[in-house]
């Protein structure tokens, strides 16, 4: 009993220190996103929505990190997770509790990972994840322009890797680098966003209605161009999923306030 | 006296049990008098499920039963037609989904499980389910997870099921649907040979045969302009070596779908007359019927018996779609002809009124791109002249090149060919019309010019001349180029 709270206490510390270690060289890694204002999903009862500055990891955490951090944090070891916290597939790509195996590469992204998992990841980094505003905000941009949803080219680009099987082998940094200095925010995996259930996503697409939070109805009826589209998809995938899921195509990448540092 | 007082009795009790096992009899004769809903299920059962172009077996005399339906669903690369790549999005492997047989009464439990490596998250609405969404709230399903629900199958007929998860219409157009069966109690009247056939229209942003891994364009989708009109999800998947097939005398019945997402099919089989039709799928009968029309997210069952051997062309009667788009399959009916019911030809002989007119295809401004020094090795020429081959020449000149005998000549062996390669490209440059000696066979039909590049000429006459038993002659762009003058 004492050793396991000492344990934890040490653990604790383990991870504090971490964030002090860490958190002069994050200044310098993570990307800066100039805050604004944007429309999450148009349709007929569209909202602007305002993001503050912040800052995002450029790539999205690898497997070789998420090892790390399990060595650190043994209780987030694959045999070790309590159910509540993550299903059965957590870490299932992996070899075993401290290794990855010769079929997961180390620059891959890690998947399989639950969102209580991945938020306590961040914890430990002095960060937390993005909110789902965050996340959006910053996935407008393509190579040179901080909202480019509304190019046709580059929401076909997006449309297409949602429908490219099995991009969760390749290593981070294999696809664009945005306006931002962010990369692989589309092209690699679904990313877990701190809020990802705030938008009510029933399931049956064609009746939500106008009057739930965030999403209208009326836009799914209604809409007419790319650009929803392929929003939507990312909404219906974050509608389908609950905190401790573990999916082979969903990882993370971690945020934190700008004025923190 | 007592023991015959004791008899009467008993015999008045018999005849009143006889009488009332009359008067039950009589009203079970009526079938169908529980409402469906009220139909009580005693067994469970693994329901059977098939890809198309197959069925599971029939009902048949069996009761009603709990029914458990175990649906993978798979997001896979697959073959479009020769060289060109598509992901597909299905329900079992399949486009169409696999095809699940129930009858009216049924309890079924379905398992909608989204295997892990998918990306995205989906669900299943299934027009035999009296609920709200036809299922779809209750199964939305997130990669590697499965969801249960249960429905009672109350009507009978054959209805679409289909994802319904947002976007929905890309989620259609990817191939996720298919067909659910639901036969009334005793099911259908046996018949010879029953298969599955789904008619589908694609978006790609290449055009039509534009060879790679082709993504799926939305905007195309959006604006209703479809790249390919099939059968079974694919160019060719119900002909050649994969045609359905059945004896002169036997009765087939198809159970055709079609899953859009927006196109409405005219189904039509080439030489045969529907003897029934259950219109829309329901329960309605229509007899004798040349041509049906199959609504988006709709469905029909054909039945008709083959009188006679043949190849019978099945396709949607929007016929632009069938030559051009690949909304082609066939059914192959062997055995042994029947000269009551079809002669064949009788007689032939020249027939010119004012003269042969040669149709023409509007051709469009070819870029003639300048040889840029590299030419084709033998082995791409003929890759690439296969596709174009399935693409513009299949319908006619068939798999093997055999032709279809009486209608199109065989390019197999063919002296026709052999004898002189600037007729042959002639005939594909501008067309070819009147009698014709081909193999000793005469022809007498029109071949409309194609609207093919030097290239492309030269690229699929090569494959014809390299197969079949031609004289492996190579044809060059440049040989093509001379009878353009």
């Amino acid at each position: 009993m004492l050793n396991s709270k000492l344990k934890t206490i040490v653990l604790t510390v383990i991870c504090f220190l971490s964030i002090q270690v860490f958190a002069q060289e994050q200044k310098k890694e993570m990307a800066y996103v100039k805050g604004g204002s944007y429309i999450p999903l148009y349709g007929a009862d569209s909202i602007w929505v305002k993001v503050d500055d912040f800052l995002l990891d450029p790539y999205p955490v690898t497997n070789a990190d998420f090892l790390k951090f399990v060595n650190e944090n043994p209780e987030w070891k694959k045999s070790g997770i309590k159910k509540l916290f993550a299903d059965e597939r957590y870490l299932y790509n992996w070899e075993d509790d401290y290794s990855l195996g010769e079929n997961t590469s180390e620059r891959s992204p890690v998947t399989n990972v639950s969102w209580f998992a991945a938020k306590r990841f961040c914890e430990c980094q002095g960060k937390r994840l993005p909110t789902l505003d965050e996340w959006e905000y910053a996935a407008m941009a393509d190579e040179d322009t901080p909202d480019a949803r509304v190019k046709e080219s580059y929401n076909q680009k997006i449309l297409s890797w949602y429908e490219t099987p099995k991009t969760f082998e390749n290593n981070i940094g294999s696809t664009f680098k945005n306006y931002w200095g962010v990369y692989d925010l589309h092209g690699l995996v679904w990313e877990w966003t701190l809020d990802f259930n705030t938008v009510l996503f029933s399931g049956e697409s064609r009746n939500d209605t106008g009057d739930r939070d965030l999403f209208c109805g009326s836009s799914t009826i209604g809409a007419t161009d790319l650009m929803n589209y392929a929003a939507f998809m990312r909404y219906a995938f974050r509608g389908s999923i609950k905190a401790r899921y573990s999916i082979k195509n969903l990882g993370f990448r971690c945020a934190r306030d700008s004025e923190n540092l | 006296m007592k023991s015959i007082k004791q008899l009467r009795k008993n015999s008045f009790f018999l005849s009143f049990l006889a009488l009332t096992a009359v008067l039950l009899t009589f009203f079970s004769c009526k079938p169908e008098e529980t409402k469906a809903e009220n139909i009580r299920v005693e067994s469970k059962i693994q329901a059977q499920l098939t890809s198309p172009p197959f069925v599971p077996a029939p009902v048949g005399a069996r009761k009603a039963a709990k029914l458990v339906v175990d649906m993978e669903i798979l997001e896979m690369e697959g073959e479009m037609t020769g060289g060109v790549k598509y992901v597909y999005w299905t329900f079992g492997g399949s486009v169409p989904g696999s095809f699940i047989r129930t009858r009216v009464g049924d309890e079924v439990e379905f398992h909608l499980k989204n295997h892990p490596d998918n990306k995205l998250p989906h669900n299943i609405d299934l027009h035999a389910v009296t609920g709200p969404g036809g299922g779809a709230e209750s199964s939305f399903v997130a990669p590697g997870q499965e969801k249960v629900f249960s429905f009672k199958t109350l009507n009978p007929g054959l209805y679409v099921y289909h994802c319904a998860t947002a976007p929905v219409g890309m989620h259609i157009a990817n191939g996720m649907y298919g067909l659910i069966l639901v036969e009334p109690q005793g099911g259908l009247a046996p018949v010879d040979k029953e298969y599955y056939v789904m008619q589908g229209d694609f978006y790609t942003e290449g055009a039509y045969g534009k060879p790679g891994l082709q993504p799926f364009s939305m905007q195309k989708a959006i604006d209703e302009h479809a790249d390919y009109v099939v059968f079974n999800g694919a160019v060719g998947a119900i002909s050649g070596d994969n045609a359905l097939t059945a004896e002169v005398g036997e009765t087939v019945r198809l159970f055709v779908g079609n899953g859009g997402p927006n196109l409405v099919s005219s189904f039509h089989l080439i030489g045969e007359i529907f003897d029934k039709v259950y219109v829309e799928g329901g329960s309605m009968v229509n007899e004798n019927v040349q041509t049906t029309l199959i609504p988006a997210g709709g469905a029909a069952i054909v039945e008709f018996k083959v009188e006679v051997p043949g190849t019978f062309i099945l396709v949607d009667h929007s016929i632009f779609r069938a030559f051009n788009k690949g909304a082609l399959g066939m059914l192959k009916v062997g055995g042994n002809e029947n000269e009551v019911v079809y002669s064949g030809t009788q007689l032939e002989k020249t027939y010119l009124p004012e003269g042969s007119v040669i149709q023409s295809m509007p051709v469009a401004e070819k870029s003639e791109k300048p040889e840029n020094g590299q030419e084709k090795t033998l082995a791409e020429k003929i890759t690439h002249g296969k596709q174009l081959y399935a693409q513009t020449c299949f319908a006619c000149h068939q798999a093997a090149g055999q032709g279809i005998a009486g209608a199109f000549p065989p390019l197999a062996k063919s002296d026709y060919l052999n004898e002189d390669i600037g007729r042959a490209i002639n005939a594909v440059l501008h067309g070819l019309t009147g009698e014709i000696t081909v193999n000793g066979d005469k022809y007498n039909s029109v071949m409309t010019s194609q609207n093919l590049t030097d290239d492309e000429v030269a690229d699929v006459l090569t494959y014809v001349y390299n197969n079949w038993g031609n004289n492996k002659s190579k044809v060059t762009p440049a040989m093509v180029k001379e009878q353009r003058r």
